[in-house]
């Protein structure tokens, strides 16, 4: 029985580590860009940390049992032994240990990996705007004055700053390769620095279910090998025949599956503020005006960092100790 | 189960429902009921900026006719005070005049709370204007529906007074309800200051 | 007349739906024949239907429990073989239109109506007996609470049959829920069955609380509380805590979606984080009111069969209430993706891994009870030491996914779903199934079967690990949940790895099945005369098996944590009293299940916008709570006599049996 139990612990060691190993296939532990590497090490550093705890559990738990069998008479027995201030001592403070190191881990890669921040790379960012549409997604790029649809297009070795809205229900952008993914909510935009270190194509998709065609929300991220193909490829859009206007993307909006490739010439200024914009001027305070006249507000910025959720902890810490 | 006597109020030293342990039980449903109220006022901390072109609290806030609501109701708490001693007492006709006079004043904050909301909607400011009008009326209103049913409860309760006189078993519903009456007095004075006097003076 | 429903409403055109309501259908028909056949409707509704019996209770809800868990499953094994099916493109036999059903339905199930009816009937049965106490403080509620668990699981079954399920996973995250995105029937389905339910489960806890604090026996300190009773009373602090955060979430819901508000919409200022934040401020407590009774379950089983005192016992009580404290300041942990800021995402990390260390010491006392012990392999024990493993390697990718950096790139992944099916699985589950076979024979008065039991074990456990480790691969791949098909090679082995698990596991689930029948048919030889099978040490192995309907003839009088072994030990169990007195009891009442099924009609019309219907099984509703609060037909007494023919029973079978 319980050289089962320990073929069966071996075995499902032995699947895991040969994904670990593996990595030849993409995903989050086939990393291409720092941010991914980081995150990837930061897997393996906190798991190695808790199997320190994990293993030895596993194994005493298997060696008492079978050590403590009933037909083992020559096992001690003790029926009333229920404390040992030594042993209690020992075991809140071996778990207590592990988590201060995890802990302290933790505070300081949570900060270095803030999808917020730039990263640490002496590169000038490159700008990309992302739109999450039903079911499909949108890439404008501002300083380039282009769009695309379901194909984001990258310098390698430059990050790249993402701002990021919805145009309706949540989802979330996803590159496992180039590691962090963030949501994409209406009514605001949220922030994302990725980058990719080696020349490639990456899939990416929505990480956040969306309804009926979410497994279809998908994307290539093609990382070129150098700026010089960038500006190529930014030139051969630039000739596409369609232009991303108002009209336009008012067709985009409608709910569509597993759309092909689109590119487009041009964008209409200022369309991914005015898709924020659409319903974050109902946000905060506006005056009082008629009905059915709302203007945006101009004073508000589109990008902000939205501080409703952080707002929202405030508020539910407060109930929590009610 | 065969053999089985009827209870004539012979309350010895037996388990269930008796009166210490229903008043507890129902003081731990309004916990349950004040973090419902917790949630929603989060949702309208959240919410109450959002006014979307609509109205504030500031356009729409009366605080003279508010102030008599609050009234109405804070007195209602005193006066269901004196039915609770009545009842303690066995003074059947004091509590249920008491109880009268409680619900003539609960009737009154409703009437008015109504009267407000119909006014509201009727200037177009309904709860589908915009965020803040939807917070507000969802936790002005789900207030307003726990004194409905207080109501209906005082109602069937005053019944009760009346029919079976003051049993131990009646006196420990006077004084659930007596807890859940507060309660909405407290709740309301969070309201009252978190909605209308912090709405109106932003 | 019927609102917005109509006979399009019937899922005529979609094969799997109408073969599986026929087979229902058969089933349910076969079911009613029999009653009718052996004259049990009068049995039924009398001693089962109306009871406000705790341990009736508990049955029923176990029953109900189990019934859901074969829909659950049944959903399980049609998703992951959706997944091996539909690989390199293909579409797979089940369309994204009833995939997403299937997903949003299993969740709601598994957490909703399997494992928390198994947790609440389990505690129902135990804990009053474990602190000797008579019933629950409030036993017309405890019947209330039970049909309106029944009226929310009826309500997830009708939408089978008339209209839809949602479609939005079980999280039900607006705006995709809200009225524009998901305007069918199922929403709303989804809103009422968590609605009524969830109320019953408010109550439940406030009974339970009342009945723990007002009602134990004599002598019984706080700190001498059998350790389930400890567990089950923290999860009921959790349950009146964060209950309310869910009626208050799914109500603001249900005004966006019925009357146009915007609480959660897009426009107009609404704020959808809101809910996310509202449902994980519930959600997350949910997952430990799920965990904490099986930790009590998994003590006292380790105990009893290690012949041994717990371990650490207040170690034990202290852990699981820094746990239940603390699991209430990790909600956003659901949600690192959302764009908090780097301060508060990290805060919630800590938060959250810092549960490890009260989780962890638990551990540590489970191992340390077996020390020196003398561990039997019986089921139950099989599932412990399974829990042990299987929850530890969950609590160790739980803690990873805490890491907000680790979190970027796993969240939404199927390393998430093997994370928290290894710990909802191989913790709660794991340890209703040990607290059913330990209790089984408390309950019915006879023992569970110990060879398919064990059979059941190995097929779960190897099926666990078939199933969900390729799933952890899967999530590093970079698979990401609730998809309906894939077109990544790389994926395929593991999904088929993944479904091959899943049919190991029903071969468990079958085993389970075969287990209750063999058991039934062999019960003369399986029964349980003394009532205390294992030689336990709570108060509940004192009674007989079934328990005498009013549990205790006297009130017992306890000075030990393990209340039963003292009294064996000091020679004063099974002693038979100079006279017995009347015990007062509660009187069935049929108030309960009326409530619940006017109220299972008032979804249904509320979700089909039937306003008449709406307003009179409201009415109803209230209408029958008033007029059972006018009762004063509720209660009577048990004579002397009729106790005492039943205790010199059951002390008889007790002295022929320690002759023997």
């Amino acid at each position: 029985m319980t050289d089962k139990k320990v073929s069966r612990v071996i075995t499902g060691l032995l699947i895991s580590g040969a994904a670990l190993l593996s990595g030849c296939s993409g995903g989050v532990l086939d990393p291409k860009g720092q941010v991914g590497v980081d995150e990837k090490n930061l897997i393996l550093i906190a798991t190695g940390l808790m199997l320190l705890v994990v293993i030895p559990v596993i194994v005493m738990t298997l060696v008492f049992a079978w050590k403590y069998r009933a037909s083992n008479s020559e096992a001690e027995y003790d029926p009333k032994w229920s404390h040992s201030g030594k042993i209690e001592l020992v075991v809140w403070t071996i778990p207590i240990i592990i988590v201060v190191i995890l802990g302290t881990i933790t505070w300081a890669t949570t900060h270095s990996l803030d999808p917020y921040q730039p990263l640490d790379h002496d590169s000038e960012p490159l700008q990309v705007e992302v739109v999450s549409l039903n079911w499909k997604w949108l890439f404008i790029y501002p300083e380039q004055n282009i769009a695309t649809v379901n194909e984001l297009v990258i310098p390698a070795h430059r990050q790249v700053a993402f701002k990021l809205t919805s145009e309706s229900v949540m989802n979330s952008f996803f590159i496992p390769q180039l590691g962090s993914q963030i949501y994409t909510m209406a009514a605001m935009a949220t922030r994302l620095h990725l980058i990719a270190d080696e020349p490639g194509s990456y899939d990416g998709f929505s990480a956040n279910y969306s309804g009926e065609g979410f497994s279809e929300m998908k994307f290539k991220t093609i990382a070129m090998a150098d700026e010089q193909s960038f500006d190529d490829w930014v030139a051969r859009v630039k000739e596409a025949d369609a232009a991303l206007t108002g009209s336009v993307y008012q067709q985009l909006t409608e709910p569509s599956e597993a759309d092909p490739v689109a590119y487009y010439s041009s964008v209409k200024p200022g369309l991914f503020d005015d898709i924020v914009m659409k319903y974050m001027r109902h946000h905060g305070h506006t005056p009082l005006t008629d009905q059915g006249d709302m203007q945006p507000m101009p004073a508000m910025p589109a990008e902000h960092r939205h501080e409703m959720p952080a707002h929202d902890d405030a508020e539910f810490m407060h109930e929590a100790e009610e | 189960m065969s053999t089985s006597v009827m209870n004539h109020d012979a309350h010895g030293h037996e388990h269930h429902d008796s009166g210490s342990t229903t008043l507890f039980g129902f003081w731990l449903y309004l916990m349950t009921d004040c973090l419902l109220f917790a949630s929603v006022f989060a949702t309208y901390a959240v919410l109450f900026m959002n006014t979307a072109g609509g109205p504030s609290g500031h356009d729409i806030f009366e605080l003279d006719y508010v102030l008599i609501e609050t009234f109405a109701l804070l007195f209602s708490s005193i006066t269901y005070g004196f039915a609770m001693i009545g009842a303690q007492r066995g003074n059947q006709r004091a509590t249920l005049l008491w109880l009268a006079v409680t619900f003539v004043l609960g009737a009154v904050f409703i009437g008015m709370e109504v009267n407000e909301f119909s006014h509201l909607i009727h200037e177009g400011f309904g709860p589908q204007r915009s965020a803040f009008l939807t917070a507000f009326f969802s936790l002005v209103g789900m207030h307003g529906l726990h004194v409905t049913a207080g109501l209906i409860w005082m109602a069937v309760l005053m019944l009760e007074v009346k029919k079976r006189g003051l049993k131990p078993r009646t006196v420990t519903r006077v004084g659930c309800l007596s807890l859940f009456w507060h309660f909405l007095d407290v709740v309301w004075i969070c309201v009252f200051t978190v909605v209308y006097l912090m709405g109106a003076v932003s | 007349m019927f609102g917005k429903l109509t006979l399009d409403a019937l899922p005529l055109h979609v094969p799997i739906v109408m073969g599986t309501l026929a087979v229902v259908a058969v089933l349910g028909l076969a079911l009613v024949i029999a009653i009718t056949k052996y004259g049990k409707w009068g049995y039924l509704w009398r001693e089962w239907i109306t009871s406000v019996d705790h341990k009736r209770l508990g049955v029923m809800y176990i029953i109900l429990a189990q019934v859901m868990m074969l829909r659950g499953f049944a959903d399980a094994i049609m998703m992951r073989t959706q997944l091996a099916v539909a690989t390199n493109g293909a579409e797979g036999y089940l369309p994204p239109e009833h995939y997403d059903q299937i997903f949003t339905a299993h969740g709601v199930i598994m957490i909703i109506f399997m494992a928390m009816p198994f947790m609440i009937g389990l505690m129902n049965i135990v804990l009053p007996l474990q602190i000797g106490a008579r019933d629950v403080a409030f036993p017309f509620l405890n019947n209330l609470s039970f049909w309106l668990a029944v009226a929310g699981a009826l309500l997830v079954n009708i939408s089978l049959a008339v209209g839809e399920f949602a479609k939005t996973g079980w999280v039900a995250y607006p705006p995709l829920s809200g009225i524009n995105y998901s305007p069918g029937s199922g929403v709303d389905y989804y809103i009422w069955a968590l609605q009524i339910s969830g109320i019953g489960t408010t109550l439940t806890g406030v009974n339970f609380i009342a009945t723990v604090l007002k009602m134990r026996a004599p002598g019984m300190k706080l700190m001498q509380m059998p350790i389930f009773t400890w567990a089950c009373t923290w999860a009921n602090i959790l349950i009146v805590a964060s209950f309310p955060i869910l009626t208050g979430a799914l109500a603001m819901l249900t005004l966006d979606r019925y009357l146009g508000f915007h609480f959660f919409t897009n426009d107009l200022g609404g704020n959808a984080m809101m809910y996310i934040n509202l449902f994980w401020a519930w959600g997350h407590p949910e997952v430990y009111i799920l965990v904490l009774p099986a930790f009590g379950i998994f003590s006292e089983v380790i105990s009893t069969f290690s012949g041994k005192r717990l371990f650490g016992y207040t170690s034990m009580v202290v852990a699981s209430g820094a746990i239940s404290i603390l699991g209430f300041i990790v909600w956003l942990h659901h949600f690192f993706t959302m764009g908090s800021s780097a301060d508060v995402n990290a805060f919630f990390g800590v938060t959250t891994m810092i549960i490890a260390v009260p989780t962890g010491v638990k551990l540590f006392n489970w191992l340390f009870t077996m020390y020196k012990g003398r561990v039997q392999f019986k089921p139950p024990v099989l599932w412990t030491l399974g829990f042990m493993v299987t929850f530890t390697i969950g609590g160790m990718t739980g803690v990873l996914l805490s890491v907000p950096g680790a979190d970027y790139v796993l969240h939404n992944s199927l390393f998430l779903i093997a994370h928290f099916h290894n710990t909802i699985l191989g913790g709660a589950v794991f340890g209703y199934m040990a607290g059913f076979a330990y209790w089984f024979p408390k309950a019915m008065g006879y023992k569970l079967d110990e060879k398919w039991g064990k059979r059941a074990f190995w097929f779960w456990q190897i099926g666990f690990y078939v199933a969900f480790m390729p799933l952890y691969v899967l999530g590093f791949l970079g698979m990401t949940r609730r998809m309906n098909h894939t077109d990544n090679p790389d994926w395929n082995m593991w999904l088929y790895i993944a479904c091959a698990g899943a049919f190991i596991i029903g071969l468990g689930v079958v085993s389970q099945l075969i287990q209750l029948y063999v058991s039934y048919r062999d019960r003369e030889k399986n029964r349980d005369v003394t009532g205390d099978p294992w030689n336990g040490h709570t108060l509940e192995w004192s009674t007989m098996s079934p328990p005498q309907f009013y549990n205790f003839a006297k009130d017992p009088v306890v000075s030990d944590i393990d209340a039963f072994t003292d009294m064996k030990e000091k020679g004063t169990a099974y002693q038979r009293p100079e006279k017995y007195e009347p015990i007062h009891m509660p009187c069935n009442t049929g108030a309960g299940f009326i409530m619940g099924m006017l109220l299972t009609v008032f979804g249904f019309a509320f979700v089909w916008h039937i306003w008449w219907l709406v307003v009179i099984t409201l009415l109803g509703t209230i209408a029958t709570f008033i007029k059972r609060c006018y009762d004063t037909d509720v209660d009577y007494y048990v004579q002397p006599d009729e106790i005492e023919n039943i205790e010199n029973a059951h002390l008889a079978a007790v002295q022929s049996t320690l002759k023997a």
